[in-house]
């Protein structure tokens, strides 16, 4: 049993984080294991294809305010970047999660459905870094999965309680530990790569434009995937982020707990409060 | 840990809000479910937060699903509109308030094609899961994540004995109970929240049972 990611780590040297994952939804649901890495491979597969499907066909939404983000940038992609081809299919990739979720498509929470773009990307750019096989990748979600239950039971990963910070920072710090554990990384890296995404995005509000899950969304699920998987790297370089994990989740739970109420997910502040945001907002629900 | 991964890792819904579609679909199939019968008109009063901001979330579009019977994670659930015209069910959402409720919450009236109607109030409280609050004006209290039975009984001395030993006689333990009732010697609801699966065969004894008027089991994994 393990309650904070000090005690999954040190579990998880003694095994393996996936097994002490496992072991422990078990405890909790009594059902077999075999059972529960099922229900993880078919979630999984709702993933992989909320990831690609944007890329293949803009999806059509309420106001369209992000329609075709994700195929734009696979075009870009295969030709001249700046970050890199790999890191321009992983953006399209989060993009198209976004799309398929504002566009009334099936998508998988992760950790919720706003964030639901990052995880699958991070893990399907880390996959075809390293070459993993589907079973590896079953386990990378397995531990993104546990260390994102850490941070729901200790902090929070609801944008109205907490801002942007605990959606997809959350899922940043989920993929980051996931990606360092596809790449071979050590518990212990996990849980720095964990520390550095959050600290890398401390403090990141809600302010969805007409209260849209469009805007800024789609451009956090996308850069917050770029920050998984360089804090990710971080972590494999051995950068210690010094802070452990445990009190950069509480310290991101304490900031979501002091941020105004129009920073969490009402559409009252920052890029939401906008001439242009409530223009928009204005044009889409007929309001002045 | 006592969090499944699994609340964390989904559910698998059809976008774009938790609370806002995937739980407004959710609270109106179990609404439907209550309901049991056919009906050609429905009335999604909304409150708060359901009111406000689920338009651009399709809460409406989801509510409609929901009453049709079409899971949270199905796609027909965006084109919830064009099947109900099919369908030939009419709906409407008038904004209404229901004090003290949580900011997502309903009040869905299902019009039956035998003249009578069905109210059930619920709430969307985030990630997907719900609670019933009341049927018909009763307390009700309910997530619908395990089996649940509702049974309409007359309160009379012995009826909730009676429902108790024929669970026990086959195996079913009750993880919640709540009687709630009109007034004394009326109309009685009992809510039954049970750990396992119940059986056609439980259900046939408990509408034999003296002083039950109707049995109903809310599954949705059935």
């Amino acid at each position: 049993m393990y309650s904070n990611i000090a005690q999954l780590v040190e579990q998880g040297k003694k095994t393996s984080l996936p097994q002490v994952i496992l072991e422990d939804e078990q405890e909790l649901t009594q059902l077999p294991l075999e059972e529960i890495r099922e229900t993880f491979r078919r979630r999984w597969q709702v993933m992989r294809e909320s990831a690609r499907r944007a890329m293949e066909e803009p999806q059509s939404m309420v106001g369209n305010l992000i329609r075709g983000q994700s195929q734009r940038q696979n075009v870009y992609s295969r030709g001249f970047t700046l970050s890199g081809e790999s890191m321009n299919r992983m953006m399209a990739m989060a993009f198209s999660g976004s799309e398929v979720n504002a566009g009334m498509g099936r998508i998988c929470a992760a950790p919720t459905a706003g964030a639901c773009g990052i995880l699958p990307a991070v893990l399907l750019e880390a996959a075809e870094k390293t070459g993993a096989s589907e079973e590896a990748l079953l386990d990378a979600l397995i531990v993104a999965a546990g260390f994102g239950a850490v941070i729901t039971k200790n902090a929070t990963v609801s944008g109205a309680e907490g801002g942007c910070q605990a959606e997809c920072g959350t899922a940043a710090a989920m993929a980051a530990a996931g990606a360092v554990h596809l790449a071979g990384g050590t518990p212990e890296m996990c849980a720095q790569a964990c520390a550095i995404a959050l600290m890398n995005c401390m403090g990141l509000i809600c302010d969805p434009v007409a209260g849209l899950v469009q805007l800024p969304c789609s451009f956090r699920n996308a850069s917050q995937s770029v920050n998984a998987l360089t804090s990710a790297d971080m972590a494999l370089a051995g950068q210690n982020a010094v802070i452990p994990a445990d009190e950069v989740i509480e310290s991101m739970y304490q900031v979501g707990r002091k941020l105004p109420l129009e920073f969490r997910e009402t559409a009252l502040g920052g890029i939401a409060a906008t001439e242009t945001a409530k223009s928009i907002a204005g044009t889409i629900f007929g309001e002045h | 840990m006592n969090l499944s991964v699994f609340e964390v890792l989904g559910p698998v819904m059809i976008g774009p809000s938790s609370s806002h579609t995937a739980g407004a679909a959710k609270l109106a199939r179990v609404a439907a479910l209550i309901a049991g019968k056919p009906f050609d008109k429905v009335e999604f009063g909304l409150h708060g937060s359901f009111a406000k901001t689920g338009r651009g979330h399709g809460t409406d579009r989801a509510l409609l699903a929901g009453a049709m019977g079409i899971r949270e994670d199905d796609e027909a659930l965006r084109d919830a509109f064009s099947l109900a015209e099919k369908a030939g069910l009419s709906y409407s959402f008038p904004e209404i308030d229901l004090p003290d409720s949580h900011e997502n919450s309903a009040r869905i009236t299902f019009f039956h094609r035998d003249g009578t109607r069905t109210v059930v109030e619920g709430s969307s409280i985030g990630g997907g899961r719900i609670r019933i609050n009341s049927i018909d004006g009763l307390a009700a209290g309910f997530s619908a994540e395990q089996p649940t039975l509702l049974i309409a009984q007359r309160d009379i001395a012995g009826v909730v004995s009676r429902i108790g030993t024929i669970l026990a006689s086959q195996g079913i333990n009750i993880g919640v109970m709540r009687l709630s009732r009109e007034a004394r010697g009326k109309g009685a609801v009992t809510v039954l929240e049970t750990d396992s699966p119940v059986p056609d065969s439980a259900l046939e004894q408990l509408r034999e049972a003296p002083g039950v008027l109707s049995v109903r089991l809310i599954d949705l994994n059935r």
